[in-house]
């Protein structure tokens, strides 16, 4: 099965004044993702720009995939007026994903904005009790809450916003010290598993090392093909160079030296 | 159809290769692509030791084209014979290694080295624009780039010698010249140009290396225009580089006097663009009844 495919769009749905909700239906037979795994999508049909851009994939639906992406910039933006019928040529599934949490862990799910996307697949494959930490900027930016709460499975979610508009006031890193110093100190084989902005992911860390949790992060990186050639989003690791998109996007917590 | 191309005493079954530090050292490609179906391959530059490369962020995007500083990060040329070069001889494709070091006595010895080791081919780098020494010193400056073409000459005997141009010289003519009369077998060009972009948000480069090399369509029509002029100014063969994304891309260059054209960031865009590519040369071929794809190269003034 072709990694290198063409998909049509089935709808692109705005969440909120930047987010959008894109389902793509393979043309072809396509492989399965994992958890954590993520695309390559062509955003425009020009050379400007030139390159596909990565996204995690939300979930899978009976007919196609699921996909959220913020408009940040030329190439989101182009996204963002893609309408349902359009064909679009996508790289995927791509990197490691997250491993499939242990039986006798408590996966802790950690997202902060839409690195969502990514928790929100693990979190539909988790089996048993779990925990998901999500923050956002605002309410508005919380576009997945209900979707988690939906979830029919023994998952406690936690939410939070920078803004206190909704869940706790402040990070995710802090809501995540805060319950570690009350109840959560009760589990002791808590797992880590987050994705979201590099500042996040880096004061988590710190948090784990101070608290010694073990866990695992996925990082965003500016690529150019997904498949490992360019090397352009390599991150320094206590193993030596790695590509996210590749030995990636899925790293050890504690393997990561952040720069 | 012919779609042989003989770059020196090295036949390639077909005009269409890989450019360097786009296509790692095959493996990646091998899902989306025949490499059995490629003239060669060219492999990520090789150092005599492993290098780190540079820090991220390490590559940008830019109108039609992207600027990267990866800084020629490789797993050194102890590493490639043992765990990469086995791979790649399993395909009926030829192998082309792009080198490069500090001083010319690295070039040397990496190209003896690579030479005993029975590559088809040794492409010498002497034109990226991301490392602080050798690369881009050794071929700006036509003397040093002659001794340097002429030691390695002289330490190979299988070896094809291919001297990778930079496009950061005043005069592409006298460049091929210097490579031609040092005894290289073939030039390649072009290499990226050295480039820059700033994010007007946090007002810093968008590369932590500051600067770094633009590729992509964005850079074609100057490629074009300075395989055109290498071409028109030596005997030997010119293997056409720069934004090649499509077949009229490819037979541009081959107009302009490539003999053979190397795809770059392309493939990063479309993994099987040099199978698409290659696809496209025999339609093209056929559809202008031509029979052997040779006799289009350098054709736009009948050369």
């Amino acid at each position: 099965m072709d990694r290198y495919f063409r998909a049509k769009v089935l709808s692109n749905i705005p969440l909120n004044t930047t987010t959008y909700l894109l389902t793509l239906q393979p043309l072809e037979q396509v492989r399965k993702p994992f958890p954590g795994q993520f695309y390559m999508i062509e955003t425009g049909s020009s050379y400007d720009p030139l390159l596909k851009r990565p996204f995690s994939y939300l979930r899978r639906t009976p007919d196609g995939i699921q996909f959220l992406y913020t408009v940040r910039g030329k190439g989101t933006h182009l996204m963002s007026g893609f309408q349902a019928e359009r064909t679009v040529r996508i790289i995927g599934p791509l990197g490691n994903g997250y491993p499939k949490p242990g039986r006798t862990s408590t996966p802790f799910l950690i997202a902060g904005g839409t690195g969502v996307a990514s928790i929100y697949s693990l979190a539909e494959e988790v089996a048993g009790k779990a925990y998901v930490l999500y923050g956002a900027r605002c309410r508005e930016d919380l576009i997945m809450l209900s979707e988690i709460k939906k979830l029919k499975k023994d998952i406690v979610c936690v939410d939070c916003t920078d803004d206190g508009s909704c869940g706790l006031k402040g990070t995710v890193v802090e809501a995540l010290d805060k319950l570690l110093a009350d109840d959560l100190s009760k589990i002791p084989t808590l797992m880590l598993y987050a994705c979201g902005p590099g500042p996040m992911l880096r004061s988590l860390s710190q948090v784990a090392l101070k608290k010694g949790l073990k866990g695992f992060v996925s990082l965003e990186e500016n690529m150019a093909c997904g498949f490992g050639a360019c090397l352009g989003c390599t991150v320094k690791t206590v193993k030596g160079n790695k590509r996210v998109c590749k030995e990636g996007p899925v790293f050890p917590i504690e393997e990561i030296v952040w720069i | 159809m012919d779609l042989k191309v003989t770059l020196g005493k090295l036949e390639l079954k077909n005009p269409v290769m890989t450019a360097s530090g786009t296509f790692g050292y095959g493996e990646e490609y091998s899902e989306f692509v025949d490499l059995n179906t490629l003239g060669a391959i060219v492999v990520k530059g090789i150092s005599l030791q492993p290098m780190e490369g540079n820090p991220p962020p390490r590559i940008c995007e830019t109108s039609c084209g992207m600027l990267n500083a990866i800084g020629l990060q490789n797993i050194g040329v102890k590493k490639f014979l043992k765990e990469k070069l086995p791979y790649l001889r399993q395909f009926d494709t030829k192998v082309v290694v792009n080198v490069f070091g500090n001083t010319v006595q690295d070039y040397v010895r990496l190209s003896k080295t690579l030479d005993d080791a029975g590559v088809d081919a040794i492409e010498l780098n002497v034109s990226c624009p991301n490392v602080k020494k050798g690369g881009i010193a050794f071929g700006t400056d036509k003397k040093v780039l002659g001794k340097l073409v002429a030691k390695v000459k002289k330490s190979v005997t299988n070896a094809v010698v291919i001297t990778k141009l930079s496009p950061n010289v005043s005069s592409i003519p006298e460049f091929s010249r210097a490579a031609e009369e040092a005894g290289s077998d073939v030039i390649s060009l072009i290499n990226t140009i050295p480039g820059m972009a700033i994010d007007t948000e946090t007002q810093k480069p968008k590369l932590a290396n500051i600067t770094g090399g633009l590729s992509g369509p964005a850079i074609k029509p100057i490629a074009v225009r300075m395989v055109w002029e290498a071409a028109r100014s030596v005997a030997i063969p010119v293997i056409g580089i720069g934004g090649i994304v499509s077949t009229e891309d490819a037979i541009e260059f081959m107009l302009a006097g490539a003999t053979a054209v190397q795809v770059g960031t392309g493939n990063f865009i479309n993994p099987k663009a040099t199978a698409e590519i290659l696809q496209g040369i025999m339609i093209y071929l056929g559809g202008k009844g031509i029979h052997t794809v040779k006799s289009i190269v350098g054709k736009v003034c009948g050369k």
